[in-house]
């Protein structure tokens, strides 16, 4: 039989960062093809390629070959990958909210009928045939088992809803032959998600390929013929499905990749018996990383890792404590209540907080790194003030003195203190944020992603760096991150976060297995069958 | 009670005019049939100028204040017909195909920089405007009679070279589509050809986007990256949304020369921006929602307040010139307010 789709050795980088590398892929007409890997593994790269997106081409185009029905093609815009016959529902909704839902069914793909307007100027004046639009919108629908009404708006529609508008939009699409599916029951619960999986079976039945991109092993599992795990933009395995274990996928999509390094140790161990922040059911409502139910008890002296994949909600958690975004729930901090949604209140109580978005939120680009490193104090605690009369002016001695300090203590590469921020690398950017946080003089230190975005000589220096404050000050460190290996090389214990509540707290050591469970959701369901 | 409330608050602006017209028709005390005389004619004149506005709305790009391009193309194809000597109805299809033809090449090149400056049209058709302006007094002050041939003397300056401030439209094509039919209710006069053209613009429109095209210039209106993922192409669509807008602003401000009978010839088109998307907003439009009825209703609206307000202000503070002024201030709040309910949403939009 003919192949549906062969994708073969293609590799693909940005900017000189290698996110693919030799993939290749192939799947047989009404073959439902799993694909699964963590974040950054370059399963939406290759989904972009496989579409056209513009992304792709802006950036340098991509290497390797891509067949479609045996043919060789060049699929340069999504209308080319369209006219193939390739199909996609997207990560983020690709629906337009004043649109109907008949609209949006046939978006550029409408039904028109000629009119004396049209005959005389051209065919893109003909009207819109709303009635056979509707009862094509209604039959796509219906085949994946919707029952809805076609002409309402799309905005205002629960999100399960969505995802099948935007499945019925591409089953409408009568050429269909291959469907990409990327996260589809990210956002659904646990019965529209098997009513989703009966849908994909139908489309396999009609003889249309489905490649199945989730984080839920299970469905993948449950639903695919073949699976591919990709890895740092590398295949690490392939075969038909029943050849894996929900464990063994987990396992290879985390792989090992992290060399432990040997950590100072400490006077004392943290233990549960001293509490310093204790979180109960908090909830923040951070757009796309929303916390939805989250507890745990963070030790003094501690380093805790919070990990999980993208859209979690673990980057919500630091952001909600600090009063970023509003939250609630029950915090005590050193056993009194902990007031949420105040960020001076944190900061007065020695809640540091350094964002992920360190260019955006975190500094002061055209600042200099000195006033960089005592702006918060300075706005929060007058710190580095004096008194001239009635004014209140900056100390610029004391400032500068301390800047060099800091810059001698973390060994910040710059020309002068003066140097404006916008001018360092990212590492020594991401330094000048830690350089202002210690300032703060922090009781616990919320770090998101501090490692994101910076070469790996220098990722190393802002890890040791934390840990030093962790030993030498005391501090406890509370550090968000989407790479595991670095929770992993310098935490003491790894909550994992899924669906906005708190999955597991697994011990760094943990195996692979573990954690890609934890992640997709699943630890529990898979002990619990073992 | 809720719902009415809602009514209320997402109509605020023409209830606030209406409001605001009512009171100071009452305070002016101007004879009742001489306002409906001036309401009539000033929608036959200015309404197919504020219709103009629509399709860049519906298309994403927000209020084009670069109407003023086709203006200029309108204004440029009726110096040429008054020196041609073409005169009445002639004279005026020829103006307006001759200025469609202008419109749509400055409708393209606004469109192709408009491209570039996505999220921003506003502020750049603005500028873009000013921009043209320089250009446009460049020719019909330096070129014309030089460069360009222009027989008719008496419009020229001294020197031969330039239009003079005025040109007269009186014996060739002044009031050339007013006169043709003309309805008399009592002391009011109606002038039928300009409002029909201005109704069959409305069906055009309403036909427009029962359409393959109107459902693009929607779609794309709503979201450009959708709409590009779709297969839809985007940057055509929205060249084509500033084009039509281009070359109705053209036709409009035609219609709106031939009324007035004399075209001020370095000032007719720079206003002509500024008072049709206030009329447009104080009609209820939004930058990012509008319709035909917005704009009937905020030409009815705002134009009332247009020609009570000089005698308003007359009763009130003894001078006309205060309610001049008045009237001026009244249209650029109006769109101050619109753009920063812009600025608002979007940035609620993005949170």
């Amino acid at each position: 039989m003919e192949k549906a789709l062969e994708m073969r050795n293609i590799s693909k980088s940005f900017y000189g960062n290698q996110v693919l590398k030799n993939v290749s892929i192939d799947l047989m007409p009404g073959e439902v093809h799993g694909l699964v890997g963590e974040n950054g593994a370059g399963k939406s790269t290759l989904m972009n390629i496989l579409f056209g997106m513009p992304v792709i081409h802006s950036t340098g185009g991509f290497e390797g070959e891509i067949f479609v029905g045996g043919q060789k093609v060049e699929i340069d815009s999504p209308r080319k990958a369209m006219e193939l016959g390739i199909g996609m529902v997207h990560q983020e909704f690709m629906l337009l909210p004043g649109f109907t839902i008949t609209e949006n069914i046939k978006l550029n793909r409408e039904i028109t009928k000629s009119n004396f307007v049209s005959k005389l100027l051209g065919k893109s004046l003909e009207t819109l045939d709303f009635s056979k639009m509707r009862r094509d919108a209604k039959e796509a629908l219906a085949s994946i088992g919707m029952t809805v009404d076609e002409y309402l708006p799309v905005a205002g529609l629960p999100v399960g809803h969505k995802q099948f508008i935007e499945i019925a939009r591409e089953i409408d699409k009568k050429n269909l032959k291959l469907l990409v599916l990327d996260e589809p029951t990210a956002v659904l619960s646990e019965t529209e998600a098997e009513k989703l999986l009966d849908a994909i079976r139908f489309l396999s039945s009609k003889g249309i390929s489905v490649l199945f991109i989730s984080h839920r092993l299970i469905e993948v599992l449950k639903v695919s013929n073949r699976i591919t795990i990709l890895r740092d933009g590398a295949i690490v395995d392939q075969g038909p499905a029943s050849s894996f274990t929900i464990s063994e996928i987990a396992e290879k999509m985390v792989g090992r990749k992290i060399d432990m390094v040997g950590l100072p140790p400490r006077k004392t161990e943290p233990s549960d018996k001293d509490i310093i922040m204790s979180i109960r059911g908090l909830k923040v409502a951070m757009p796309g990383e929303s916390v939805k139910d989250f507890s745990i008890d963070i030790r003094r002296g501690e380093i805790l890792g919070i990990g999980g994949l993208a859209g979690h909600g673990k980057l919500g958690i630091a952001n909600g404590i600090a009063g970023i975004f509003p939250a609630s729930g029950e915090i005590t901090l050193d056993g009194k209540p902990y007031r949420l949604n105040n960020p001076a209140y944190a900061l007065n109580n020695g809640i540091v907080y350094l964002s992920e978005d360190r260019r955006g939120v975190g500094l002061l680009l055209n600042e200099s790194i000195e006033m960089n490193i005592a702006a918060t104090a300075i706005e929060a605690f007058d710190q580095f003030t004096k008194r001239f009369f009635l004014f209140k002016i900056y100390d610029t001695k004391s400032i500068r003195n301390h800047a060099l300090e800091m810059i001698k203590e973390l060994d910040i590469r710059c020309k002068s203190p003066t140097q404006p921020v916008r001018r360092l690398s990212g590492g020594n950017q991401q330094k000048v944020c830690l350089a202002r946080a210690f300032t703060l003089k922090p009781r616990i230190l919320f770090v998101s992603e501090p490692t994101r975005g910076i070469d790996v000589g220098a990722k190393k220096l802002v890890l040791d760096h934390l840990v030093k404050m962790n030993r030498d000050h005391s501090i406890t460190i509370v550090m968000t991150s989407s790479e595991l290996a670095e929770l992993r090389t310098i935490c003491d214990r790894i909550a994992i976060v899924a669906e906005g509540r708190l999955a597991a707290i697994l011990p760094p050591n943990a195996t692979d297995a573990e954690f890609g469970l934890a992640m997709a959701g699943e630890l529990q369901e898979v002990k619990a069958s073992e | 009670m809720e719902k009415f409330k809602r009514i209320l608050v997402s109509n605020a602006v023409p209830i606030a005019f209406l409001a605001l017209s009512i009171s100071a028709v009452l305070v002016a005390r101007i004879p009742p049939l001489f306002l409906v005389s001036e309401i009539v004619r000033r929608l036959s004149r200015n309404t197919f100028l504020v219709l103009s506005l629509l399709i860049p709305i519906v298309a994403g790009m927000g209020l084009n204040f670069g109407i003023v391009l086709g203006a200029m193309a309108g204004q440029a194809a009726m110096f040429f017909v008054v020196d041609w000597k073409i005169k009445d109805i002639p004279g005026v299809i020829v103006a307006m195909i001759l200025g469609s033809v202008i419109a749509t090449l400055l409708g393209w090149l606004a469109g192709l920089v408009l491209n570039r400056a996505k999220g921003r049209e506003m502020i750049t058709s603005m500028i873009l405007g000013f921009f043209a302006n320089g250009v446009y007094q460049l020719i019909f002050l330096f070129f014309i009679g030089s460069i360009i041939p222009f027989k008719t003397r008496q419009f020229l300056l001294p020197e031969g070279v330039g239009l003079r401030n005025t040109v007269d439209l009186y014996g060739s094509i002044a009031s050339a589509l007013n006169k043709v039919w003309i309805v008399r209710i009592g002391t009011v006069r109606v002038f039928v050809v300009p409002i029909l053209i201005t109704v069959g613009l409305c069906f055009l429109i309403y036909f427009l986007f029962k359409t393959k095209l109107g459902q693009d210039i929607r779609a794309v209106g709503q979201d450009m990256h959708i709409a590009e993922v779709a297969g839809i192409k985007v940057n055509k669509i929205r060249i084509i949304a500033v084009i039509m807008s281009t070359v109705l602003a053209a036709i409009g401000q035609i219609i709106y020369l031939q009324d007035i009978s004399t075209i001020n010839t370095y000032n007719s088109h720079e206003q002509v921006g500024l008072f049709s998307i206030a009329a447009l907003l104080v009609g209820g439009a939004s930058t990012r929602r509008a319709s035909i009825w917005n704009a009937i209703i905020g030409v009815l609206l705002f134009h009332t307040l247009f020609v009570v307000a000089p005698s308003a202000g007359n009763k009130l503070f003894g001078q006309p010139q205060v309610g001049e002024f008045f009237r001026e201030f009244l249209a650029y709040a109006v769109i101050a307010f619109a753009l920063a309910m812009h600025g608002w949403s979007a940035k609620k939009g993005k949170h």
